[in-house]
């Protein structure tokens, strides 16, 4: 079970592009690694778009979907897998290109991948696809025999006639499935679940063995005949202007080959060498025009949303009752106001990508979320046709959002390399340009109140947050009338993807635009990371004073979201809630929805007389529906607590003089090994849906720490991250 | 002009002393296996191994390696991802995106060099990488685990370290 390996692949797939091969399109399969020679290419058989079967019965999935160390891969290897029917010891899998997708008329579908929607969105369609191949192959032998399909059976990829005693194996029949019509999806029968036998269970993942020998090629490490390298700088101020660079200082360095400016905010250095490129931009001298944004700092910013916590106009809400005349009418009433900053991805693999341009040809060879914004960022860029442009595809060295719609460093490359007509251009941004140059996680501020009875019953909820929208930068169409829904997610009322979990009878939530000039965009589970600290540190604070024990007070506003409940018991009977803790050890619980699924944790935390936090234990609960991947579902737990614990911990972007203050780890802190506690998880699959993995429990992470915190110290901590915080 | 021995490979390289070992094993000798993440010694993505001890290759100017320094790159940790450190990893499938598991892994084979049963408190402070997936948790677990490889090479978990703990209700 290996991959495909992708650099041969790709090199024979430019070949046969340029020699008009695509443009066959239909007929054409896309190559695999055995197909560098004419003869074996001609004996692979495309079954259909998912499944190409080779004479020694490897089946090579098709996966559309970018691989970003999530498992999505596996995932949807095993989905096909599952209906095909084949020998999951003889699975191989290969990345379809942008560019073939677009050749034959969207065949595999979108191939964004984010929003935890890898799986989710096309296992209906993979699984089909799967089955459509089963049904082929099958028809294929039958009429090889001249016997009925529905007498033959299949197992591991080998077909048998009970009848006759005949045998034959995927490999030997592809190549007639091939020929035959394909049944329509519509008409096909998935398994039931509970049938399953390849998904749904903990395969070890596909992809491993060239990540522990350095062999697997990302895309910062392509080689290509002639290549040359480029280092980038921006504008270190948002919407600053490049005004001008004195090239005569750097051409004479060794290895430079040239001075570009990409565009009116940011100039690059190529070279023969990306360190040759990197140190020639440092020595580069550029004017920048900073523009007024130089005034901004976090303190206007913090500003601009304290105003937008009490303005008028509000920017989308959701209300029953009248909470705000519950809450001054209350027995008691509890108000706090929460923040937290913006927040850098900085995957381990820097923005970076190749192109090559000639007038009538452009290829990038990329990282990429989403290989269709790629394709078409590369066309607008480098002026050539999208039928004419391609896609490599490389599976990424971390995403986390970064790298989805905004494709910002393809279009950079794309200008760049149209300056050097068929040469090869790495473009690489140092990981300072990474942090600076980043879509944020947007900044927000909330203040929340709420009112108890004399019994300490919860009557009205007051939500105000106020903060960055997300879609005014990267997607201003989704705002309607000045309403922009998606920065309530996690609050919302209808079922079924970020729904709040409680019923409460006077509720007003409502959300205050308040955009900045620094650019904000997705990242791992965006909206619900921040919204979920403000309703369940919240919460928190609601139950204590009403005296009431964290878990009864949530289960009591759960009852008519028995899903969210489920998660919520299941986490407090693996996490020992209101077991003992050894001396000093406290406990904090919360819950949360977003992505599709349902999530809760329990954290284990002390915080000692000089105030050092440690987390010992946490233990986290997932419904997602149907599990495809048992152990790849604990792997994605496992990663949301370290990206959820270390913006918690550490993480922050200020702005100072209208640019992002830190820029590197040494002030841009990562959380390390040492401070991961030991994880837990509880998948708690109700089977009825299916729910996203990646993204969902980050949001539970934050809240169930610092609930901790509370209950270890007393008081309630407010904002993020902890490192400015003290706890005692 | 510099001679470096690399995966017990002599190589004569032509950059400016000052270039960092780390984009001279890249560029030069083409070994892309160890990473570039910061450039400032703090993630640890170029960790390779000069005379066993593990380094950070991005921080240190070619000019001050020897030519009889034994760099050793993950390209040459071993020849078929045998080494103990490289089949725990497989075993508890510890990488995600894999981008930062080349520098972990020696990281983990330096530590094992020097200290064949480490405990809780010497992976804490030996494993101090960045992983931006969070695949912390099953480095700690396969660490050990490499570190319980038998004389017969067999692999063994370490008793009450799971790599994860799942349970299905």
């Amino acid at each position: 079970m290996n991959r495909t390996h992708e650099l041969s692949r790709r090199t024979f797939m430019v070949g046969s592009a340029a020699a008009g091969g695509l443009a066959l399109g239909f007929h054409l399969p896309l190559q695999s690694a055995a197909a560098q020679s004419a003869a074996a290419a001609a004996a692979d058989a495309e079954v259909n778009a998912w499944v190409v079967v080779r004479p020694d019965d490897t089946c090579v999935i098709r996966i559309a979907r970018s691989e970003m160390g999530q498992g999505t891969l596996t995932g949807l290897a095993q989905l096909v897998a599952e209906e095909l029917e084949c020998d999951w010891k003889k699975v191989t899998t290969e990345s379809i290109t942008a560019g073939q997708n677009l050749a034959r008329k969207r065949v595999w579908g979108e191939m964004a991948t984010g929003g935890s929607r890898g799986i989710r969105i096309s296992q209906d369609y993979v699984r089909r696809g799967g089955a459509a191949a089963r049904i082929l192959l099958l028809q294929a032998a039958a009429n090889e025999w001249n016997v009925p399909a529905s007498e033959l059976k299949v197992a591991d990829g080998i077909i048998t006639h009970p009848a006759s005693g005949r045998q034959t194996s995927y490999g030997k029949v592809a190549a007639a499935a091939a020929q035959l019509t394909a049944p329509d999806p519509k008409t096909i029968t998935l398994k039931d679940p509970k049938d399953w036998k390849i998904a749904g269970k903990p395969v070890k993942r596909l992809d491993t063995a060239d990540k522990l020998n350095g062999s697997k090629v990302y895309a910062i490490d392509v080689k290509l005949p002639g290549m040359l390298c480029a280092a980038i700088k921006d504008c270190p101020v948002f919407g600053g202007k490049l005004v001008s660079y004195d090239e005569p200082k750097i051409k004479d360095r060794p290895g430079v080959r040239g001075v570009v400016k990409v565009n009116d905010t940011t100039v690059a250095v190529v070279a023969d060498t990306w360190w040759r490129a990197k140190t020639a931009l440092d020595a580069l001298p550029i004017v920048w025009d900073e523009g007024s944004n130089a005034a901004q700092s976090s303190a206007t910013i913090a500003e601009h949303l304290k105003e937008g916590l009490s303005a008028g106009v509000t920017n989308g809400e959701r209300r029953h009752g009248d909470a705000l005349a519950a809450i001054a009418g209350a027995a008691k009433k509890v108000e706090a106001t929460y923040g937290t900053p913006f927040l850098a991805h900085a995957c381990m693999e820097t923005m970076n990508c190749t192109v090559r341009t000639s007038p009538d040809r452009a290829e990038v060879w990329v990282p990429t979320q989403n290989a269709e914004a790629s394709l078409a960022a590369l066309s607008e860029a480098s002026g050539v046709p999208i039928g004419q442009c391609e896609v490599f595809k490389h599976d990424l060295g971390g995403g986390f959002g970064r790298r989805g719609g905004t494709q910002d460093y393809v279009r950079q490359a794309a200008v760049i390399a149209k300056e050097f007509p068929g040469t090869p251009i790495k473009l690489i941004w140092s990981r300072e340009e990474d942090v600076a140059h980043d879509f944020y996680r947007p900044i927000s501020q909330c203040r929340l109140s709420a009112g108890l009875d004399a019994d300490g019953r919860l009557v009205g909820l007051h939500v105000r947050l106020s903060g960055q929208s997300i879609n005014a930068t990267l997607n201003p169409t989704a705002i309607v009338d000045g309403k922009d829904r998606r920065q309530l997610q996690g609050w919302w009322e209808e079922p079924g993807d970020a729904q709040l979990g409680y019923t409460i009878d006077n509720l007003l939530i409502e959300y205050a635009m308040r955009n900045t000039h620094v650019p904000v965009g997705p990242w791992r589970g965006v909206n619900t990371n921040q919204n979920s600290v403000y309703m369940e540190c919240f919460i928190e604070e609601v139950a204590r004073a009403a005296g009431k024990d964290s878990l009864e007070f949530r289960r009591a506003l759960m009852s008519r979201h028995p899903k969210h409940l489920a998660v919520l018991n299941a986490v407090a009977e693996k996490g020992d809630w209101g077991k003992p803790l050894p001396p000093g050890v406290h406990r904090g619980i919360a819950q949360f929805m977003g992505y599709g699924s349902y999530s809760a944790a329990t954290a284990e935390v002390s915080v000692s007389p000089a105030g050092k936090l440690k987390v010992h234990r946490m233990v986290l609960a997932l419904d997602c529906g149907h599990a495809v991947n048992p152990d790849q579902i604990a792997a994605q737990i496992e990663g949301s607590v370290a990206y959820g614990l270390s913006a918690t911990l550490y993480g922050e972007n200020n702005i100072k003089n209208g640019r992002i203050a830190e820029v590197n780890f040494d002030t841009y802190e990562i959380m390390r090994l040492a401070e991961m506690p030991k994880v837990e998880t509880v998948i708690v699959p109700s089977h009825d849906f299916w729910g996203g993995v990646g993204e969902p429990t980050i949001s539970v992470v934050a809240p169930a720490v610092l609930n901790a915190i509370y209950a270890a110290t007393g008081k309630p901590v407010r904002t993020l991250p902890l490192k400015n915080v003290k706890l005692v | 002009m510099a001679k470096l021995t690399i995966n017990g490979t002599v190589h004569d390289v032509d950059v400016e002393p000052d270039t960092p070992l780390l984009w001279v094993i890249r560029e030069q000798v083409g070994l892309t296996g160890t990473k570039y993440g910061c450039g400032v010694a703090q993630c640890g993505a170029c960790s390779v191994h000069i005379d066993d001890v593990v380094v950070r290759s991005c921080s240190m100017r070619v000019a001050d390696i020897k030519p009889t320094d034994r760099i050793v790159t993950i390209e040459g940790l071993s020849a078929t991802s045998s080494h103990p450190v490289q089949r725990a990893w497989a075993a508890l499938d510890v990488p995600q995106c894999g981008y930062c598991q080349s520098g972990q892994i020696m990281a983990a084979a330096a530590l094992l060099k020097r200290n064949a049963r480490p405990s809780d408190a010497d992976i804490d402070a030996a494993m101090t990488n960045i992983c931006r997936c969070g695949t912390y948790q099953r480095i700690r677990a396969a660490v050990h685990m490499a570190a319980n490889t038998t004389r017969s090479g067999a692999l063994e978990p370490a008793l009450g370290v799971p790599a994860s703990e799942t349970s299905t209700l």
